[in-house]
């Protein structure tokens, strides 16, 4: 395993080129686990964590831009305009997880229970790499996939803002992830409501409860999404995450700001 | 690629494979065994060191992360015979029972009174903690040496 420390974006990307499996290297607070665990095992780390081109926060346009360096810690105290995302941030993980953590780190993994693409998906972000802008709906593929090709690198991540917006997690008590995160956004054009942790493919828009709330439903009404399409493991079944949903929905939408 | 950074205030130069893991340079290479490895896995916080001033979790840093940081680990919080304030706040409060846990709790202390000021009160403190584990349960007495040592120290924290 080799350990590059390129000075530009541009430079990162070249690195990519060549190689079995390289992979970038940011706050490394997924990359290491997996890494130790031996599901990754990467020739090549680039470390991006020095590119201050991939860091800051910007307001333009009716969206937050953040950088894809930007640490959970840096969201939960400087998003200001945002209070929803300051406090999802501020549910990541532990203070130290949110010391290293990285935005664009937890977007490319796009792990089933990782918080921010439930922002993503419910604040319909737009992702901007090197070479493209991903919309939200298209961006998430799957659990552990993502529409980013091999050497795509994130550069910043642009939330609208919402006129309302709101996240509640029920966590695994030891990692601290979601078994169920449900994330609700007014928008101009209508409700968003993004689940994280609880699906069965990844993150996913609740299409149930948008409609729901778009009629002026109680969120207390709102039937749990089908248990089919929820996970199941050691830590939770497919119904208990189904009912986790409509809990975390009731205190998202009690908790709007 | 060589690797240097400021250890305990003094320059630590390692020579270990650049993609090591912080704790374990700590530890083997460097000596200092105050740094406890415990989950391993970013859950238990035993491994919990300073960089650049912000408690963070040494199991998940790699050597070459820290190049030209500035870390302090639990050995270098005292000086000489002097505890530091949140060392002296566990050892007033009995805020350890075997102790494996107590260095990463001593510098999760030390970030939460830098992030909360000397008057932070427990249920905060309490829910900060939520990356550190004590397997005695003895968060009792470590949220009382927290919320001793914050108010011991406030505004001056290592």
């Amino acid at each position: 395993m080799t350990y590059y420390r390129p000075r530009t974006a541009a430079e990162a990307v070249e690195l990519t080129t060549s190689g079995a499996d390289p992979a970038y290297l940011a706050g490394g607070h997924t990359l290491i686990p997996a890494m130790k665990a031996r599901l990754r095992d990467p020739d090549r780390l680039i470390d991006v964590s020095g590119l201050d081109e991939l860091r800051g926060m910007q307001h333009a346009d009716g969206r937050l831009w953040i950088g894809a360096l930007t640490r959970h810690a840096d969201v939960a105290r400087g998003a200001d305009v945002f209070p929803a995302l300051q406090t999802m941030a501020s549910m990541i993980g532990d203070p130290q997880v949110r010391n290293r953590g990285t935005l664009g780190g937890s977007l490319a993994n796009n792990d089933p229970a990782a918080d921010y693409p439930a922002a993503v998906l419910a604040l319909d972000a737009l992702v901007e790499t090197d070479r493209a802008v991903h919309g939200a709906a298209d961006f998430f593929q799957g659990m552990f996939f993502t529409a980013l090709e091999d050497g795509e690198l994130i550069r910043r991540v642009g939330f609208r803002i919402p006129r309302r917006a709101a996240y509640a997690k029920f966590r695994h008590p030891a990692s601290r992830y979601a078994l169920a995160g449900v994330f609700v956004a007014e928008l101009e054009e209508g409700w968003r409501v993004a689940v994280t942790g609880a699906g069965g493919e990844g993150v996913f828009r609740w299409s149930e409860a948008e409609a729901a709330l778009g009629a002026g439903q109680n969120a207390r009404d709102v039937p749990p999404p089908d248990a089919a399409a929820m996970s199941s493991d050691i830590h939770a079944g497919a119904d208990y995450r189904a009912h986790l949903c409509t809990v975390m929905l009731k205190q998202a939408v009690g908790d709007l700001s | 690629m060589a690797i240097e950074f400021t250890l305990n205030g003094e320059r630590a130069a390692p020579t270990a494979d650049p993609t090591a893991l912080l704790v374990e340079v700590l530890r083997d290479e460097l000596g200092l065994t105050g740094t406890h490895i415990g989950c391993d896995t970013s859950q238990c916080g035993a491994c919990n060191v300073l960089m650049n001033g912000e408690p963070v979790k040494s199991c998940t840093l790699l050597l070459a992360q820290v190049d030209g940081a500035d870390i302090v680990t639990i050995e270098g919080l005292a000086e000489g015979d002097t505890l530091h304030p949140m060392q002296l706040a566990f050892k007033e409060a009995h805020g350890l029972q075997c102790g494996f846990c107590t260095p990463g709790m001593v510098m999760a202390g030390i970030g939460i009174a830098k992030r909360h000021g000397g008057a932070v009160g427990e249920d905060t403190i309490a829910h900060e903690l939520e990356g550190n584990l004590c397997r005695c349960t003895g968060y009792v007495n470590i949220v009382k040496a927290i919320k001793a040592g914050a108010a011991a120290s406030a505004g001056e924290m290592a």
